[in-house]
């Protein structure tokens, strides 16, 4: 039983790396390079060694329960550090997946509404819009940090620095029927 | 001297509007012309492969084959952009079956991806395309005296491409030598500002914020001079959330390497978007 438990939660997580190929991170031997070079693993609740080696424990729901994966900066500095060629980075990146992809991450973070957000934006404009004060994450913060924001986009106004009006591609039409024909949409259009 | 299509990226539309203007005169006093992408789209930056890498890599490959059509070298100014188009290059061309199924896709907008052309950051166009000998020779304002911090950050350099050094690249220093400054070293200068954590994860990033001014400034840094307009905003409009997080009075002039570059070539400081900042960039100008 715990077997097939860990064997398909490290496959699943496998299968969510299908374009960036051979990134063998069941090879891991836990030297720990990844975690002392990680600008961010202070603020982990699991540093990236100890998130590897539980995805490759099979220990599903500790690892979605954690913060880790939506506190990566994608900053690739374990990616260039590893002995044994794993892309930690990638890694991240199939764990926010897997995680957006199940509904399924610890309360309160802002990382995945804000994903979601974004990646809304490009499906139906081509275009991002600057994320500063888009209302489906911004409630997520707390007041004071809610009105540094607030702060800071008001001097980027002034400084004409934020758009007025979402910008988007001409050809959107092509564009969306270009992605239609990459994921059939569901949920994100 | 050769011209470039030029992708700017979603941020410097607006937020890194000077990044944007200073890259387009300086770039023309330099003798190469930035030819912009026609209908270009988001790349995905870094928050679009959280939800789905294969549609990342076909939102990247459109730009790719609009740039191919051009027959020029693309450039990218952010570096997040331009990660997103190297390495997305560099997969379909390994994995043919991706690349046949991703222009299939493309097919709906007229276009095909075939990776024959070369993709350079734009910090990687100055300090080695053109390279510093050539700057310097163009150079009539040297910038003698001022100390800058040159700031890497992470994506321009990381993941690796080839052999090159990732630990401790020297190009940046010798394109601020080339304009008469003085580069500063300092241990952080490919350490990460926080990207997107900034809003997702505030209290990691402006740690890292922090830290950054922090050394920076320990070594005398007049300004930090950067090539991402990601980098840019953490370090210069989070300045002020990070004095009042951690009580510290960092007021650090932060900008781009084109603006630098363009004083030191004389162009006018108001054609290379100077006085859109929070912090006031006019002690580095007057020092000058
Ligand atoms: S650096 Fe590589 S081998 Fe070492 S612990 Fe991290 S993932 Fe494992
Ligand atoms: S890519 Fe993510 S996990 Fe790796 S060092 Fe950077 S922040 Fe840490």
């Amino acid at each position: 039983m715990t077997e097939t438990y860990t064997f398909n939660f490290m496959k699943e997580v496998s299968s969510l790396l299908h374009a960036a190929d051979g990134n063998p991170f069941p090879m891991c031997v836990q030297c720990g390079s990844c975690s002392g070079s990680c600008p961010v693993a202070a603020y982990m609740d699991y540093t990236p060694r100890q998130i590897i080696a539980m995805v490759n424990a099979g220990l599903k729901d500790q690892v979605l329960n954690s913060n880790t994966f939506w506190y990566c900066a994608s900053c690739y500095q374990c990616s260039v550090r590893c002995p044994q060629g794993i892309s930690i980075t990638e890694l991240m990146y199939a764990l926010q997946r897997y995680s957006i992809w199940k509904s399924r991450y610890q309360e309160g973070l802002i990382g995945p509404s804000f994903s979601e957000a974004f990646a809304k934006t490009i499906v139906n404009a081509g275009r991002t819009f600057e994320p500063i004060l888009a209302p489906s994450y911004i409630f997520r913060f707390k007041l004071r940090e809610f009105f540094l924001e607030v702060q800071n986009a008001t001097e980027l106004m002034l400084k004409g620095r934020l758009p007025l009006l979402p910008p988007r591609i001409k050809r959107l039409d092509n564009f969306k029927r270009m992605i239609r024909k990459i994921i059939p949409i569901g949920g994100l259009a | 001297m050769k011209d470039y299509a030029y992708f700017p990226g979603c941020s410097l539309e607006k937020l890194a509007i000077s990044y944007h203007t200073s890259a387009l005169e300086t770039s023309k006093k330099l003798g190469a012309r930035l030819m912009e992408l026609d209908d270009w789209n988001c790349c995905g930056s870094t928050t679009y492969f959280h939800i789905d890498e294969l549609l990342a890599y076909t939102l990247s490959a459109r730009n790719l084959a609009i740039a191919e059509k051009t027959g020029l070298d693309l450039v990218a100014p952010c570096s997040a952009c331009y990660k997103n188009m190297y390495f997305t290059a560099a997969h379909l061309k390994k994995d043919p079956e991706l690349a046949e199924h991703i222009n299939y896709a493309l097919e709906e907008d007229d276009l095909h991806f075939s990776g024959n052309i070369r993709i350079r950051h734009l910090l990687e166009m100055y300090a080695q395309d053109i390279g510093p000998e050539e700057i310097k020779t163009a150079v009539t304002h040297p910038l003698d005296g001022v100390q800058i911090a040159p700031y890497y950050g992470c994506q321009i350099l990381r993941p690796r491409k080839d052999h090159e050094s990732v630990e401790q690249p020297h190009y940046f220093e010798d394109l601020i030598s080339a304009i008469g400054a003085t580069p500063i070293d300092y241990p952080l200068k490919t350490r990460c500002c926080g990207g997107s954590l900034i809003i997702s994860s505030r209290t990691a990033a402006l740690s890292m914020v922090r830290n950054l001014l922090h050394t920076a400034v320990e070594r005398q840094a007049d300004v930090i001079a950067t090539a991402c307009p990601m980098c840019q905003i953490n370090l210069e409009c989070y300045q002020q959330s990070v004095n009042q997080e951690f009580n510290t009075n960092f007021s650090v002039p932060i900008m781009y390497f084109t603006q630098l570059v363009g004083v030191a070539l004389g162009i006018p400081s108001k054609k290379l978007g100077i006085g859109k900042e929070f912090i006031s960039v006019m002690p580095v100008l007057a020092s000058e």
